[in-house]
């Protein structure tokens, strides 16, 4: 029973900790242009694949390939950015659902013409078997989801504290007119968001690959479980959608170990649905900053 | 209505009217019957759709859930229970209003899309939820042998007959909704669609209006569903799932979201496109339907209708009035 609690733990954490990457990628994006990236899920499926391609096809080293997918799933930010985005400024909000919504359609078929219906697996990053640990058996890469996760998060942290590249990030979120009038070009910023967010969405992907598999269609599910983690943190925050994915992911594990496997996809959704509707500024975020928002 | 519309609502009428007796000696195109039929059935939920986010300026991307509540309750009830499939319709329609009514009061009550995501959330959560109870709906196997359709005792099995039912059931929903929107209700909507601010000053109950367009489009979304269950005699919930919401959405998009003639000629187009024209692609026509949509967005915001509308260079359609001047 204990062994039992602790295994469903330790997967519902490891699986959150996905969660809250996904959700950290919106949060880059929202932070700077108030725009919710509903292709967020796809960079997740691209990163795993992209590093599938090049562990499998090109035999590299997984190492390269970790952060060869990271390289390769950034450009399609930039490109979807540079190309889509940019062409849609002036567009309302309702088109820019729309317009990300069509970038993922978009991003799935050309991942399903590339690579197929197929599930690919990756090797882990460290060899060896599960870790015995109270009666529970803990996978080696499951710990390489955590360390990569808590890097990515203190990095960011940093990145958007100290650096004045970050501070200007914030900036442009805060009022663009304000940001362009000083100096910071806006345009970049936003170039910068788009890249940054595909690449942590990315490393997500080459992480989990490992354990979970990952094929053409998994993106929307990803995305729409990230963004129940981005909502329950509160939107544009890190800590909280750091919080709020170890949430969903707990429960999500608990639901599959205890209830119905069946039903583990729709936790996370009921938690995104109540968190709309008693506390939509989230767990973390303020109601006042939530009015100020554009969305 | 104005003269205008008028005109189109009975030139369409006409138009439809003849379509079956145009293509039926036809061995090549007399299978169009049939995908009139689902553009028929499709018109319903785009039409709603339109209201939403033409005129709302909202989005749904739960309306395959309803679509699917619908379907799914006529299925269930008429072969579970023998119930007769027209007393079963407005249960469906019931059992989406409630739904919608509950997922829209909080959702906008809020400013922005918060809509969006609650209803992203819950499309997901019926998909889930209709795979999984097996013992009602059959899970992903489906259910099979449910009634068709009677009418006086006669069974509605040829295709021409439903054909006639599903389009008479468009064009008084039509009717309907452009009464609505030549109403004080219409002008509300429009109000808000131009500036919510300036409305809710006016006095206009934003939230209320904006609940009450959401609900009206889930309803007629369960009613196209019930259609759907009765023509077609199976179901599964692939038929239901996300991405029937984006392709709902899509054929509002390309008609132009803010014209209901719109929402007709989109869905039309996208149902031959879907049914017919990218069959060639098999299960690549994803790549097109994302290409037509984001093309669309970026480029004709406003649809194929704002096109024709320029086309016959008229006077310069107003954009944002652009079906609702009275």
């Amino acid at each position: 029973m204990g062994s039992d609690l602790l295994q469903y733990t330790i997967s519902g954490l490891t699986i959150g900790m996905i969660y809250a990457l996904v959700a950290i990628g919106y949060n880059v994006i929202y932070n700077v242009t108030e725009i919710l990236n509903f292709a967020q899920g796809e960079f997740v499926m691209l990163g795993g694949l992209f590093a599938v391609f090049f562990v499998g096809t090109l035999r590299l080293p997984l190492g390269v390939a970790f952060f060869g997918a990271i390289i390769a799933t950034g450009c399609v930010g930039f490109a979807m950015e540079r190309f889509i985005i940019r062409r849609a400024r002036d567009a309302s909000v309702l088109s820019l659902i729309i317009i990300t919504i069509a970038v993922s359609i978009l991003l799935k078929g050309t991942a399903m013409f590339c690579w197929g219906k197929d599930p690919y697996v990756l090797p882990a990053f460290s060899p060896g078997g599960p870790i015995l640990f109270g009666g529970a058996a803990i996978q080696p890469q499951a710990l390489w989801v955590l360390g990569v996760s808590a890097l990515i998060v203190i990095c960011l942290t940093l990145f958007f504290r100290r650096s004045v590249y970050g501070k200007a990030m914030l900036a442009c979120a805060d009022n663009p007119n304000a940001a362009r009038m000083t100096g910071i070009p806006v345009r970049q910023m936003v170039l910068l968001s788009f890249v940054l967010s595909a690449a942590i969405g990315a490393a997500a992907g080459v992480v989990i690959t490992p354990i979970s598999l990952m094929e053409y269609d998994r993106g929307a599910l990803l995305g729409l479980k990230g963004f129940g983690a981005a909502v329950l943190g509160g939107l544009g925050q890190f800590h909280g959608a750091l919080f709020a994915g170890a949430i969903l992911g707990l429960a999500e594990s608990f639901c599959a170990g205890y209830l119905s496997s069946g039903y583990k996809d729709a936790v996370a959704l009921v938690l995104l649905l109540l968190a709309l509707f008693f506390k939509p500024e989230g767990l973390f975020g303020s109601s006042e900053a939530a009015k100020l928002k554009k969305f | 209505m104005s003269r205008k519309d008028w005109g189109i609502f009975l030139g369409t009428m006409l138009l439809i009217g003849v379509f079956p007796w145009l293509v039926k000696p036809f061995k090549a195109v007399s299978h169009y019957i049939d995908i009139m039929v689902f553009a028929g059935i499709f018109t319903l939920i785009s039409i709603g759709l339109s209201m939403l986010m033409g005129y709302a300026g909202q989005i749904s991307m739960a309306q395959a859930a309803f679509f699917g509540i619908g379907a799914y309750t006529s299925g269930i009830l008429t072969t579970r229970f023998g119930l007769n499939p027209w007393l079963v319709m407005p249960v469906g329609m019931l059992l989406a209003a409630v739904v919608a009514w509950l997922l829209g009061i909080p959702a906008l009550r809020l400013k922005g899309h918060y809509l969006a995501m609650a209803t992203l959330g819950f499309g997901v959560i019926v998909h889930i939820v209709l795979s999984e109870e097996v013992n009602w709906t059959g899970g992903p196997s489906g259910m099979a042998d449910i009634p068709s359709l009677t009418i006086a005792g006669t069974r509605l099995t040829s295709e021409i007959a439903y054909y006639y039912l599903v389009w008479a059931a468009v064009f008084l929903v039509l009717l309907f909704c452009f009464l609505v929107l030549h109403s004080r209700v219409g002008r509300a909507l429009r109000a808000i669609h131009e500036e919510q601010t300036a409305a809710e000053a006016m006095g206009v109950p934003t939230a209320r209006l904006k609940v009450q367009v959401f609900v009206l489009s889930a309803v007629l979304a369960a009613l196209a569903g019930s259609f759907y269950t009765h023509y077609v005699t199976f179901l599964n919930p692939g038929s239901f799932n996300l991405m029937w919401s984006i392709r709902f959405m899509l054929m509002v998009m390309v008609g132009g979201m803010q014209s209901l003639w719109g929402a007709l000629l989109g869905t039309v187009l996208m149902t031959f496109v879907g049914n017919e024209w990218l069959q060639v692609f098999a299960d690549f026509e994803i790549l097109a339907y994302g290409a037509i949509l984001l093309v669309v967005a970026l480029f004709l915001p406003r649809g194929l209708v704002s096109l024709i509308s320029q086309g016959f260079g008229s006077r310069k359609v107003r954009p944002s009035l652009a079906d609702g001047s009275s």
